[in-house]
């Protein structure tokens, strides 16, 4: 009875330190789940979900302290993911939040500009060059569409304009679903 | 002769159809003729974007680059004739979109002056193959069989791969084309000069030119230039006339029985395939000192009075083409560049021909109706069976147009080819490639968005750092005066004299480390020294005194 209690005791003991270590030497620094949520948000920065950035939502999501349809820029594509990658249901954009628009891209009218770097202090990807007095501009292949550079400026010279497709950003659209549609050739007899 | 059939394997699905090629193969092929204005797209490969060299008003030779490439996987433009550069802008190009691109607008003079004295050798094998490989690259080569893949990369299969099999493909299988055919009838040295250019490029041994068994003249015509060549190391290998046999991952199945991996590439397994075209392109290239400035083009269709196969510069409007056809039928429809199964529909005839226009075709109605409506899927297979890939076309087709786009990947949607042989067979007349196009668009786009938004979340993390490290520094730096500021205060002494003995070190400080201090101070005699002390006393006497006077 004895040997059997120490035995079980000690091997318990044991087990017990194996895990102890185990749990310090292989510790996970980030929530996993919080990381992978924050890779399907679109990382416009804009806050629209009522939280301060993309991570701080993606962490709220994965705490269960936000839905999943807080995402306006993400719009569908990213209800449809996150409940892909969660298990859950997807349902509509909640429309408190906003509207998914198409992504425009910001342009500032030089002319009108007068260099008060306010846009700068607000944007939230570095996408914005300039400094104190020359005129700023929008690199444009850094800008994430997220809006927040509009509101600080003082003079309204910031503009959004959808962005144009060009020939390589040009996709086939989804054909007809009954009906000829315009580009197809004929699949019968040749 | 031509391998026996016994050698060859056999590839799933497949279709024959009607031919339609002797239409357009009864007269010889025309030289070029300059029109009078050439519109010259910038970018007609697959790749990065070629980067302009010319301005407006400017006055080119022909063969002069226009652009340059850009990125390791690009190709230049160059102008195909003497004349003047009229404009650079965006006009519209052959493109299934229809939508414009920039160009570079050539007003020729008729002249056809060349840009540089020729250059060319016959002695090839002299040169190494990185050499060969930038000659091909400077020349704008890219694949001509449609795709426009540029050659010069598929020349590099990069260290450590070695390439044991050469095909060279003159296998048209789409019904109609038969500009390769045409080439390969007229021009077959070209062709088997090019092939040794490659073969020593690609220091491979072993060749193989592949056509259909339904191209005699083309047989007779390659055989005839390799006998004249002695060159006992190329096989010929007559294939049956199976749509789409042509395709490159088809054609190597059908030759070695291999299959090329799931998004890999045909070196992956020590092959690679050029085009007939393309290597007749590289022998004019290296031999004759000539960059890619024409392509041989069929014209054909019940729309055009004349079919035939045209030489014509890179550029052309294909108006004219149509006119060197004697111009059209009545009952003419519309105008298709490329084959009927996998080309796409012209809105006018007065775009340019570019590098890899390969066929127009005029079509009436009774040739070419317009599709019918589709109806429901009826699952009945058929395109299963048909398709060269063995692929489950319905399955991506269900994920396709739900925009199910992992389903649809899951199904190996990007090992489709497009070649629409499961459209042709559907009897519900469903456009199925165009889903899959569809489908592809979509994904690529969304491949796009996320490494964008993968940047942007690098930027917004580097910039939280920045600004926390900004905080951080003003934190300290406001520390460090309160700490000196609580420093002169506890000690007894005057506060403004201790300030002036702090910018004094300070100054001192920064003296040692802009190395702004004097360097003839080291090794003084005792002379030397004494009289600096003297001066060091005078000059803080002379300091001291007036703060003094001040109290």
């Amino acid at each position: 009875m004895l040997v059997a209690m120490l035995a079980i005791g000690s091997l318990a003991a044991l087990f017990g330190l194996i895990l102890g270590y185990a749990a310090i030497r292989f510790r996970v620094d980030s929530d996993p789940v919080a990381d992978k949520i924050d890779t399907i948000l679109p990382q416009t920065q804009c806050g629209q979900c009522g939280f301060a950035g993309c991570r701080p939502y993606a962490e709220a999501i994965a705490a269960g302290e936000a839905d999943i349809n807080q995402c306006p820029p993400g719009g569908d594509t990213t209800i449809q993911s996150l409940a892909d990658l969660l298990g859950r249901d997807p349902k509509p954009l909640n429309d408190e939040h906003g509207v998914h628009r198409e992504k425009m891209i910001a342009i500032i009218d030089e002319q009108t500009c007068i260099g008060c770097t306010l846009c700068i202090q607000s944007c939230t990807v570095d996408a914005i060059l300039g400094a104190a007095k020359p005129m700023h501009t929008v690199i444009e292949s850094e800008w994430t569409g997220c809006e927040l550079c509009l509101p600080p400026c003082p003079v309204d010279c910031i503009r959004m304009e959808p962005l144009k497709t060009n020939i390589s950003s040009w996709k086939w659209p989804l054909p007809e679903p009954r009906g000829s549609s315009a580009t197809g050739l004929p699949t019968q007899q040749v | 002769m031509p391998d026996q059939k016994a050698h060859l394997h056999t590839c799933p699905g497949g279709l024959v159809l009607p031919g339609n090629k002797s239409v357009s193969t009864a007269l010889p092929i025309v030289g070029p003729v300059i029109p009078a204005r050439l519109t010259l797209p910038l970018q007609q490969h697959i790749g990065g974007p070629s980067n302009l060299l010319v301005s407006p008003g400017e006055s080119v030779k022909k063969g002069q680059p226009l652009s340059i490439a850009s990125e390791y996987i690009s190709a230049p433009v160059h102008a195909p004739t003497s004349g003047t550069v009229v404009d650079i802008g965006n006009y519209p190009v052959p493109h299934p979109s229809g939508m414009q691109a920039q160009c570079v607008i050539l007003e020729t003079d008729g002249r056809d002056e060349r840009f540089q004295p020729h250059h060319g050798t016959e002695h090839y094998s002299q040169l190494e193959p990185y050499n060969l490989r930038g000659r091909i690259r400077e020349a704008g080569i890219v694949g001509l069989g449609g795709a426009g893949f540029p050659t010069p990369v598929k020349l590099n299969p990069g260290p450590g791969r070695e390439i044991d099999l050469l095909i060279i493909n003159g296998i048209e299988c789409e019904p109609y084309i038969t500009c390769d055919d045409m080439l390969m009838r007229e021009a077959a040295d070209e062709i088997i000069g090019g092939l040794q250019i490659i073969r020593h490029a690609l220091q491979v041994r072993e060749c193989i030119i592949a056509l259909e068994d339904n191209k005699p003249e083309a047989i007779t015509a390659i055989e005839n230039a390799i006998e004249t060549s002695d060159n006992q190391h190329i096989r010929v290998s007559a294939i049956p006339a199976v749509y789409p046999s042509g395709g490159e991952r088809q054609l190597i199945r059908i030759l070695t029985g291999l299959e090329v991996p799931t998004q890999g590439l045909p070196s992956d397994i020590g092959i690679i395939c050029h085009n007939v075209a393309t290597i007749a392109a590289v022998y004019r290239a290296i031999v004759e000192h000539e960059p890619l400035i024409s392509r041989i083009v069929t014209i054909t269709g019940a729309g055009v009075v004349q079919p035939r196969n045209i030489r014509a510069l890179i550029g052309t409007p294909i108006s004219e083409l149509v006119e060197q056809c004697d111009g059209y039928t009545e009952g003419v429809e519309r105008l298709i560049m490329g084959g009927p199964m996998m080309g796409f529909a012209l809105p006018s005839d007065h775009l340019p021909v570019i590098k890899t226009t390969n066929c127009l075709i005029a079509a009436t109605r009774d040739e070419m109706p317009p599709p019918r409506p589709a109806i429901a899927c009826i699952r009945c297979g058929e395109c299963a069976r048909a398709c060269p890939a063995s692929l489950l076309p319905q399955q991506l087709y269900w994920h396709a147009k739900n925009s199910d786009f992992d389903k649809a990947q899951d199904y190996k949607l990007f090992d489709c080819i497009e070649c629409g042989c499961c459209a042709y067979v559907c009897p519900s007349h469903i456009p199925l490639v165009q889903y899959y196009r569809y489908a592809k668009t979509e994904i690529w786009a969304l491949e796009q968005e996320r490494e964008k938004s993968e940047r942007a979340r690098r930027r917004h993390d580097f910039r939280l750092k920045r600004l926390e490290q900004i905080k951080q520094e003003r934190a300290q730096r406001l520390q460090h005066k309160k700490d000196a500021l609580k420093k002169t205060v506890r000690k007894d002494e005057d506060p403004r004299k201790a300030a002036i003995q702090a910018a004094l070190e300070r100054v001192h400080a920064k003296k040692i480390s802009s190395g702004d201090v004097a360097k003839n101070v080291d090794n003084l005699t005792n002379e030397q020294s004494k009289m600096i002390d003297e001066v060091d006393r005078r000059r803080s006497k002379k300091q001291d005194s007036p703060r003094e006077t001040r109290h």
